[in-house]
């Protein structure tokens, strides 16, 4: 029994075929897995060792480099606040401060109904509308506390 | 690839295009510090220790990742270089514990050498250190984290090296940490080759750890008594109550034909030699129990009975099994005594590889011997059977490492799927045994194609075509193949024109096959009436004897009244009758009470190969010396056992062991060469590449004859011997060999990569190995 998807699995083996080795595909297929399943299980880890051919060991060692790949369960929507230093200057650290208030959590922690994650994050790109905070893979700009909860608002009625 | 000339330091050096910087500046005496990098793996550049200065390019490089081009401009003195040198270091000692004093590693850390080279002496570093416990993997790999530097050597020797991938680099920047593939422990070979590359006290033995200092120790180096590779190991010895106690085996120098390699029981298994099982004291058996006796009690009863024996029923009623443990010098001196004293051919030994019939199937052939070195550079190697990677470890690294670095072409034919398949070009399953046939069928006989089934015969006919025009070709088979049917495998290295090598089991059963342990053939494999050894022992027993099958069918008979077994479990490995013995009066050398010894009338307590001096032979033919390493007051080696048996039988002990001239003084070589004035005569002799040979006890003398009269080893040079390198013999070549020996009594020992035949079975590292490997599923575990 494969932990993800027929039609991802599907996917992940047609797609395989572009890449000249296949451990070259195994951040893509992290990230697609990790999508579909909200985080890097232990049966997904063996699933996509063996996809890509390569040991379980190597597969975490990889998920543990990339901090935006989680072997724990995240919330259904994942607030990541940038507090580098553009967004530092406009106030990301209130905002952080503002967000761990509203949704009761501390950094990288879960809301007991599983509809949020929290996260301090460094830098998003996004540094020319900072405060910028990222929710999935949606971005959220020029932020104030009162945006913010219209920004969670927004998701918790979703 | 094309020669440039750059400088380094002002000095003009041509070397090879693309040769790596810091290897150029090695050759020329110009030391540039480095962590990370070690020749034969792939780069890293993780250490940043090596950063020298290049004119025209903008920042300091890493030597160990530059290739060097036409009029480069090096750098390795200048302030600049220093500077960054003195600050890697404070970095790499910034979260570094100062546990030196404790630390395995203490006074043969690189990390301590480089600072007192190159260091600073203060550090910027205010906050506290982090501190983590330190974590056991497994029963011999500990990890005490906070040491570790990072330079990935552990983690690239696992994986490309040894093929085994059981370690990691997990998180990312100062969160990095070394992670074991099994979360909290390690799953893997336990070849301890992590702790021997960590250049620190990070990755540390269980075998070893926090017993000694290392300038505590004096070194040994001498060869592994374990499987039949032969690898060069250094063994750490220290006094004692009951001697000289080795704490610590490895490859301290990284010399010898297994370079950077040793397996798990060349680094740990040494631990049998202090086993609390060893015998210390002879036992003979009084009233039906074995009862200790004093060495002279118990030499003087097994001499005058063989004498009476011998006297009353001639040489024939006497019967002797040699071991695959025992050095040349022993096995040669043991046929010796048996056909020259007792006047008996009933010799044999546990035989592993069917040596005599390669022997045989080499005569009139072209076909040469390969060594072990020849497996690490060969462009094609074969392998049919065996499996090397559990009982060959060292072959198993040749072959890997030759695919890895010199992409050799490997071809496997086994029955089962092999490790060693992952580095195969081609890999062909035959069923099992239809080896030979396969080796028939690649040499291009059609006619046993159906021999290996229809797949199989698909994959060899590929092979076939891909081996057309191979060039300086190994073929290695394993015991699979014997009797007549070696001579297949002879015939496809003839056809590819390649070297043979064939696969038995111990250190020294080559040697106890070149030696002559065999009832129909001498030393070299030369028949009985051979007029080499006639010329110089006289008369001999000219029919062949009992082998052990034979021997034990006349021991149920009553005609074998008594057997000198040295070194060895026949009760075990031939699956004897314990009660057929009982009217044999049976004498056995040995280390423990194993089936065997527990059945005789007296047992003599052996030394083993870490505690004797002498020579092995590896099953691909490298001659080495086996030197003392430690001992074991009450233990005598089996040297001087058979001796001592003579002299007491009436023997002249100089027909035996034949002594120049020379002055008559124990060098120390009974004694071990840590006691007294002789001995440091012996280690003056020793630097001065000359040999103490004075006595009867003295191994060396019998190497002498050795050489003047056994085929294929008078060539080999002592002095490269001595000096601890390998020398090919080809006795194999020479001898004539016997194509008629019985293929039955070919047992191979079975092992893995955690046994040792009945050795093995003494070893506590082993043990614990095997224990914690023992899966218990969850729900029968005992609750502790």
């Amino acid at each position: 029994m494969i932990p993800v998807s027929e039609q991802l699995d599907h996917f992940f083996t047609e797609k395989m075929k572009e890449y000249p080795t296949q451990r070259s595909f195994l951040v893509p297929m992290l990230l697609y897995a990790q999508d579909e399943l909200g985080c890097l299980s232990n049966q997904a880890v063996e699933y996509i060792a063996g996809k890509a051919g390569l040991s379980q060991l190597e597969v975490r060692n990889v998920i543990s480099y990339y901090s935006m790949l989680t072997t724990k369960p995240r919330g259904r929507f994942h607030v990541q606040v940038c507090t580098n230093i553009c967004c530092q200057l406009r106030g990301a650290e209130d905002l952080f401060e503002h967000c761990k208030q509203r949704l009761g959590i501390g950094h990288k922690g879960v809301t007991s109904d599983e509809q949020f994650s929290l996260e301090e994050v460094e830098c998003i790109g996004a540094c020319s509308w900072a405060p910028a905070a990222q929710v999935n893979y949606d971005f959220h700009e020029n932020l104030t506390p009162e945006k913010m909860d219209q920004v969670l608002d927004e998701y918790r009625s979703r | 690839m094309a020669d440039v000339t750059i400088t380094i330091d002002g000095n003009k050096v041509t070397a090879p295009a693309g040769t790596l910087l810091i290897e150029v500046c090695k050759s020329i005496g110009t030391e540039v510090p480095a962590f990370c990098y070690y020749p034969g793996l792939s780069l890293q550049a993780a250490c940043r220790m090596c950063l020298v200065e290049i004119e025209k390019m903008p920042k300091m490089q890493t030597a160990c990742t530059v290739p060097i081009s036409e009029g480069m401009v090096v750098h390795t003195t200048t302030d600049k270089v220093r500077q960054a040198r003195k600050s890697t270091l404070e970095f790499l000692l910034g979260n570094h514990p100062l546990d030196c004093p404790v630390c395995d590693a203490g006074g043969e850390c690189e990390l301590q050498d480089m600072t007192f080279s190159y260091g600073a002496a203060e550090s910027k570093f205010m906050e506290a250190k982090l501190h983590r416990d330190e974590q056991q993997w497994s029963p011999v790999v500990f990890f005490d984290r906070p040491r570790c530097i990072l330079c990935y050597r552990c983690v690239r020797v696992c994986g490309e090296a040894m093929d085994v991938w059981a370690l990691g680099v997990q998180n990312r920047g100062s969160a990095s940490i070394i992670a074991p593939n099994e979360g909290d422990h390690l799953e893997c070979e336990e070849c301890g080759m992590c702790i021997d590359i960590c250049p620190v006290g990070a990755l540390t033995s269980g075998a070893y750890r926090y017993k000694t200092r290392p300038w505590e120790m004096k070194h040994v180096g001498t060869t592994c008594m374990h499987c039949g590779d032969g690898c060069k190991t250094t063994l750490g010895v220290r006094r004692h109550e009951t001697g000289m106690q080795i704490v610590r085996g490895d490859n301290r120098d990284k010399s010898g034909i297994n370079g950077d390699f040793l397996c798990i029981k060349g680094r740990y298994a040494f631990d049998v030699t202090h086993s609390d099982e060893r015998l210390t004291q002879p036992l003979v058996r009084h009233e039906g129990r074995l009862t200790p006796a004093t060495w002279e009690a118990a030499l003087e009863l097994v001499a005058s009975t063989f004498k009476r024996i011998r006297d009353e029923h001639g040489g024939s009623a006497i019967g002797v099994i040699g071991s695959n443990r025992t050095t040349n010098e022993e096995n040669y001196l043991l046929q010796k005594f048996a056909r020259v004293v007792l006047g008996s051919n009933n010799i044999d030994h546990h035989r592993t590889a069917d040596f005599p019939a390669l022997a045989a199937a080499l005569k009139n052939t072209q076909v040469r011997t390969a060594g072990m070195r020849d497996v690490f550079n060969a462009k094609t190697i074969l392998l049919i059977g065996n499996n090397p990677t559990d009982q060959h470890p060292l072959l198993a690294w040749q072959i890997r490492n030759n695919v890895r670095l010199h992409k050799a072409r490997l071809f496997v034919v086994n029955a089962q799927d092999i490790k060693l398949h992952r580095q195969a070009t081609a890999f062909a399953q035959v069923p099992s045994g239809s080896e030979a046939f396969a080796a028939a069928f690649l040499a291009g006989n059609d006619s046993v194609g159906e021999s290996v089934g229809g797949d199989a015969r698909n994959a060899l006919l590929a092979m076939r075509q891909a081996l057309k025009g191979a060039e300086e070709a190994v073929v290695i088979f394993g015991s699979e193949i014997r009797g007549a049917q070696v001579k297949a495998a002879v015939n496809l290295a003839s056809a590819l024109n390649a070297k043979i090598a064939c696969l038995g089991d111990y250190a020294n059963s080559r040697g106890a096959a070149d030696m002559g342990l065999y009832p129909d053939l001498l030393p070299g494999y030369a028949q009985t009436s051979s007029e080499i050894f006639t010329g110089h022992w006289g008369a001999l027993p000219e029919q062949p004897g009992w082998n052990i099958e034979q021997m034990v069918n006349a021991a149920r008979d009553g005609q074998l009244r008594a057997l000198l077994c040295v070194g060895s479990n026949p009760v075990v490995r031939y699956n004897v009758d314990p009660f057929v013995l009982q009217k044999t009066f049976l004498v056995v050398n040995e280390m423990f009470m194993t089936e065997t010894a527990s059945l005789a009338t007296v047992v003599l307590p052996a030394a083993c190969a870490y505690e004797k001096s002498g020579t092995f032979t590896n099953t691909m033919g490298d001659l080495q010396v086996v030197k003392k390493a430690g001992d074991l007051a009450g233990t005598k080696p089996d040297f001087e056992i058979v001796i001592e048996i003579a002299d007491r039988m009436g023997f002249d002990v100089r027909k035996l062991v034949s002594l120049g001239g020379g002055t008559r003084a124990d060098m120390g070589q009974s004694r071990g060469a840590q006691t007294g004035e002789a001995d440091r005569h012996a280690v003056w002799l020793e630097a001065q590449n000359l040999e103490p040979r004075m006595t009867p006890f003295d191994p060396a003398a019998v190497l002498d004859e050795i050489q003047r009269l056994v085929p294929g080893y008078g060539e080999a040079s002592r002095l490269n011997v001595a000096a601890g390198n390998d020398e090919h013999t080809t006795a194999l070549e020479a001898g004539q060999g016997s194509a008629t020996s019985d293929p039955d009594l070919v047992v191979p020992s079975e092992d893995t990569l955690f046994t040792s035949g009945t050795l093995g079975r003494y070893s506590n590292t082993l043990h614990s190995v095997i224990e914690s490997r023992r899966k218990v599923p969850a729900d029968k575990k005992t609750p502790v």
